[in-house]
């Protein structure tokens, strides 16, 4: 059986010869530059939208992990909330067990927690095909949080665990509000994850990926180790996964089975499509996507004034209507769309120079 | 040894469930490559108007007839509409949009009929170790799986849907509507569906009745392999007994990590499920 | 080279995450915040939020509360409302999950800028806002929940219960099932959470040498007969189900298949005839005579603190009907709707008792003043050290005909090894609330 991988090409800007600066450099500072952007759009919005913003950071490092795994590599993943499950869960036992960890460490163990994870589901998933895999990663995602029922002692059952993570040094308590404070750490480790997500995508491992996307038999025909590659690209995935639930612990308090149903893991797929499969930018505009469009269906439903039991479901309704939508529309996603419209611009400003010319 | 012999039949019962629906996923892989998420949505939304249609008539069985029909004019619907557009792009395009079909059924179930239970009636007397409706449900069960076995593999008809799904281009050459072979597939599908629907809703009816349900069949289509009818039929007891065993005499919160580590263990030593031939890929 | 400083560039940045000390450490930071003001309190309006599971798997059972609350919310508000101010009634979904809730919560709070969280549903779910809460200075009342956590002034000042919490209804479910089944073998089935565990701490101070078998279930799995047949395998002559209504169900047809007929005693939370009996209905019609939900439901014995809707002659019931029949007459009058009504209509007196000029620390001193009586057949234990919601339960037993009869009346006790003390406090009648009065 062959998976059928006619996935939109992805963008890779092959860096040009006469760059002077190395790679890693120019993301590190693009990072640096957006991580600006966001201490300021923090500052010009108020306390609640701090945290949409933050909420938005955590996912979109889960989404980009699972760009590169579903997008790049070609590989169904419907379990990967399992992962942030971990993640989690590392940060939630960290924080109350052993309070004198520092939460960049404890942020560190849970993504190294989460690739740990990804390490043994990708050793055993790089047999599986397409549905095979698919069916495999949603019982992991339906399977792994049961855990807390079976260690209710460690682990809180299925009421989970509740803390409250400190992060703010003395000298900005009173001046930075708690809120802002956590958005700005939950960017700061999400563009550090970031940038080295982006020099593997853009570097040897990512041609691998794409060329295990596209044919598996070329590619191991072309020296790729086909199997080490999955492997590799589910580990990436998964310490992604793992830091991104590590931040939501450490923004939201909170580690619950409730929360790592298998709806946040198709949600997460779901935000991977609709961004644009396979562009580290969709994953961007997915992880906004995934966080505004439930928003907005909620105000629509308080603003229509609906019967309880409409108004209750409405964004549900709402949510898969553009999932489907958007699919059957706009294939590309929300970055397809982008890139249209910088080619309808382009094009309309070369028949103006055209004109112009002439 | 009770123990043991009552976790046994729960366990077949419950299999039989799992296989139902299992089998409507396997029917609909095999016709056009697509993992039916919204299966169980279109299950439901077939049991619900099978709930309203009882309801108003006092028969069972007008419901349950009523429900097949609705479940199969689902099944066409969805394909024509929904999927037919997908069929020259990524399995990931159909898993998103059955996925997107699912939640906006499941939300319209919830606005038409509320997300509080509503009490769904089995078909028969459900008292008993095992009882006429659990005899009942086995058997409808095996029915259809020896239904749609011959129809498969003895009948033009099935003969004409296998050559649309595995050889499009030849079966066109040879006057297979290929089309309408496909659309067939899906409306069979969610007529078995429903029917798996209607068995496994009992004793509650809610939005959310056959998530885990569907979790299981799709887990048994993968044991037994997504391609072979059989295989699954059988990977849907084998999971029902051995869940059954894992709820009695090791809790039942460790059913979906038993699930789990069943689909590891067969996976690893068989990638393409217990039955499933592991294609070489042509070059 | 620039690669190496880029690198210990990144790990400088990461390295000020931990400038700060331990991530478990208190920052010193936040402390108590001012609660004498008066968020969400205009001329006019007072808004408030609660977070329910509206959707999602949890949702059966639990989304017609705030239908409740929001009828008796608008009986207030066309009685022109409390001290002239008409209450905003703001639910969020949270679906049952924790994340969402922490979201939703911080949504009212920053946002909608509620001045008080109302009825905030669920253990999982509400444990993770109550530090958020306490922390930002924001009433957090009548949680729908009957986990033994909210009630802790020293931590969670700003937090108070409503409903029975759990240790204290298994006492009183142990204290009756001891003297009345003496000498019989009893089996607990019980949720897999805090509701299982406080309640067999209650039950265990009178039954424990009585229970011969604990089965638990687990709310994501519905097949509870493996359980039923392991009760039964024991012996068990008394089933004590802490169950949501769903699994007192589900147990009740489980125990009806494998031939098992043990007294079942429920607690409040499972145990509205109202709610059983719609869900036992229709097995009725189908498998004749003998399974009618009459007949399925009769004789079990169930706790209660609030008066049982089928009560028609209690003045309460009668009152919050009218209600129903005028807002919200299209949905069944059951005691879920009744619990979300009771809760909206203690809150409507808080914030009257708060006075003229409501502010939170106003509307936390009228809690804990000990003022509020009312719908509730026990009383509830707010006091300046006790935020415990209702501390008792009544026992009755459901009649063939589904209405329900008092077998053992109202009594108190503590969430300790405190005795049980019938109860004997007048309830006030909706005339002497006189809420909906200028």
């Amino acid at each position: 059986m062959s998976v059928r991988t006619e996935l939109p090409e992805t963008r890779v800007d092959t860096p040009e010869k006469r760059r002077a600066l190395p790679p890693l450099l120019v993301h590190a500072l693009a990072a640096l530059g957006a991580l600006a952007v966001i201490v300021a759009l923090t500052l010009v919005t108020d306390e609640f939208t701090n945290l949409r913003i933050a909420t938005i950071g955590y996912y979109l490092i889960a989404v980009a992990g699972l760009t590169l795994l579903t997008g790049l590599t070609g590989q169904v993943s419907l379990g990967h909330g399992a992962f942030m499950f971990i993640g989690a869960y590392t940060v939630a036992l960290l924080v109350r067990r052993v309070p004198s960890f520092p939460l960049w460490a404890d942020l560190l163990l849970a993504s190294a927690a989460g690739g740990l994870a990804g390490l043994l589901a990708g050793a055993a998933a790089a047999r599986l095909r397409g549905p095979y895999l698919a069916g495999a990663t949603l019982a992991l995602a339906v399977g792994l949080p049961a855990l807390t029922r079976r260690f209710p002692d460690l682990l809180g059952g299925s009421n989970g665990l509740s803390f409250t993570v400190h992060s703010r040094p003395a000298a900005v308590v009173g001046v930075v509000p708690e809120l802002r404070w956590q958005t700005w750490i939950v960017w700061l480790s999400v563009l550090v994850a970031l940038v080295l997500v982006v020099n593997i995508v853009r570097g040897r491992l990512g041609r691998d990926f794409r060329a295990v996307r596209d044919d598996e038999v070329a590619a191991a025909l072309g020296g790729i180790a086909v199997g080490r590659t999955k492997i590799l690209a589910f580990l990436v995935s998964a310490v992604c996964g793992g830091l991104a639930g590590g931040l939501q612990a450490f923004l939201l308090g909170t580690a619950a089975p409730g929360s790592f149903t298998p709806a946040l893991s198709l949600s997460l797929l779901a935000a991977v499509v609709l961004g644009g499969l396979g562009s580290l930018w969709g994953a961007l505009w997915g992880a906004v996507a995934l966080v505004y469009f439930q928003a907005w269906s909620e105000d629509l439903a308080d603003v229509l004034h609906l019967n309880t039991d409409v108004a209750n479901n409405l964004p549900l309704a709402v949510y898969g209507v553009i999932l489907i939508v958007v699919v059957l529309a706009f294939p590309r996603g929300i970055q397809g769309g982008f890139q249209w419209l910088r080619g309808l611009l382009r094009r309309s400003a070369e028949q103006k120079e055209i004109h112009e010319n002439h | 040894m009770q123990d043991f012999f009552d976790l046994t039949l729960g366990g077949i019962s419950a299999g039989a469930v799992y296989a139902a629906l299992g089998l409507a996923l396997v029917i609909i892989y095999r016709a056009t490559r697509v993992v039916n998420f919204a299966q169980p949505a279109l299950a439901l939304i077939s049991t619900y108007l099978a709930y309203s249609v009882t309801k108003a008539t006092g028969s069972y069985w007008l419901g349950f007839a009523v429900a097949i029909v609705a479940g199969t004019v689902l099944g066409v619907a969805t394909e024509r509409l929904l999927i037919r557009p997908l069929r020259h792009r990524s399995e990931l395009s159909s898993i998103i949009v059955t996925l997107g079909l699912l939640l906006v059924l499941q939300a319209v179930a919830g606005m038409i009929w509320s997300n509080e239970p509503l009490a769904f009636p089995y078909a028969f007397d459900f008292r008993g170790r095992f009882s006429a409706n659990d005899l009942f449900v086995v058997l409808v069960v095996l029915a259809i799986a020896a239904v749609v076995l011959v129809v498969f593999k003895y009948t033009p008809l099935g003969l004409r849907m296998r050559a649309a799904a595995f050889a499009p281009e030849v079966a066109r050459t040879l006057g297979v509507r290929v089309g309408l072979m496909l659309t067939a597939g899906w409306g069979l599908a969610a007529a078995v569906g429903s029917l798996a629907g209607l068995l496994a809703t009992p004793p509650f009816l809610f939005p959310n009745v056959l998530d885990g349900v569907f979790v299981y069949a799709l887990t048994a289509a993968v044991l037994g392999g997504l391609d072979n009818p059989l295989g699954t039929i059988a990977g849907g007891f084998v999971l029902g007994v051995g869940l059954s065993y894992v709820s009695g005499y090791l809790g039942p919160e460790m059913v979906t990590i038993a699930a789990l580590a069943i689909l590891v263990v067969v996976l690893t030593l068989r990638p393409a499920g217990l039955f499933g031939r592991a294609k070489v890929r042509r070059v | 080279m620039r690669t190496t400083r880029t690198v210990a560039g990144i790990a400088v940045l990461t390295l000020a995450l931990g400038a700060c000390g331990g991530a478990g450490e208190s920052d010193g930071g936040g402390g108590q915040a001012a609660t004498d003001s008066a968020v969400g309190v205009t001329k006019d309006t007072v808004v408030i939020g609660t977070h329910q599971p509206l959707t999602g798997p949890a949702a059966p059972g639990y989304s017609k509360i705030s239908a409740g609350a929001r009828a008796v919310y608008q009986a207030i508000n066309d009685g022109g409302g409390i001290n002239g101010r008409k209450i905003d009634y703001r639910v969020e979904d949270d679906g049952y999950n924790p994340t969402k809730t922490v979201e939703v919560v911080k949504k009212l709070v920053l946002q909608d800028k509620v001045f008080a969280i109302v009825g905030g549903l669920g253990t999982p779910t509400h444990s993770k806002v109550v530090d958020y809460l306490n922390t930002e200075g924001v009433p957090d009342l009548l949680v729908s929940s009957g986990a033994l956590a909210w009630d802790n002034p020293q931590k969670a000042p700003m937090t108070f219960g409503y409903q029975v919490d759990y240790t204290r209804e298994g006492k009183v479910q142990g204290k009756y099932i001891k003297d009345h089944f003496a000498g019989k073998k009893i089996g607990y089935f019980t949720q897999n959470d805090d509701v299982g565990r406080d309640t067999q701490a209650g039950l265990d101070q009178f039954v424990k040498d009585q229970a011969v078998v604990r089965q638990g279930y687990d709310s994501a799995n519905t097949d509870v007969t493996p359980q039923l047949s392991a009760l039964k395998a024991a012996g068990a002559e008394v089933v004590v189900c802490a169950c949501i209504p769903a699994f007192t169900a589900l147990a009740i047809l489980a125990a009806a298949k494998i031939g098992y007929h043990p007294q079942f005693v429920v607690s409040s939370i499972g145990a509205d005839p109202a709610t059983l009996a719609g869900l036992l209905q229709d097995f009725a019609k189908r498998g004749g005579a003998s399974v009618s939900s009459g007949q399925l439901l009769a004789g079990l014995i169930g706790t209660g603190y609030l008066p049982d809707v089928a009560q028609t002659s209690d003045p309460w019931v009668a009152y919050f009907k009218g209600i129903h029949d005028k807002y919200i007459a299209k949905e069944p009058f059951t005691n879920t709707v009744l619990f979300g009504m009771v809760q909206a209509y203690t809150f409507g007196q808080a914030l009257k008792a708060a006075g003229p000029d409501p502010t939170r620390q106003k509307v936390v001193d009228a809690m804990s003043s000990g003022v509020l009586k009312g719908p509730g057949l026990t009383p509830f234990g707010f006091s300046k050290d006790s935020h415990a919601g209702y501390t008792g339960a009544y026992v009755f037993k459901i009649n063939p005909d589904t209405t329900t009869t008092v077998i053992q009346p109202p009594a108190v006790t503590d969430r300790g090894t405190g005795a049980i003390t019938p109860y004997a406090g007048e309830r006030a009648t909706p005339e002497q609330v006189n809420l909906l009065s200028k």
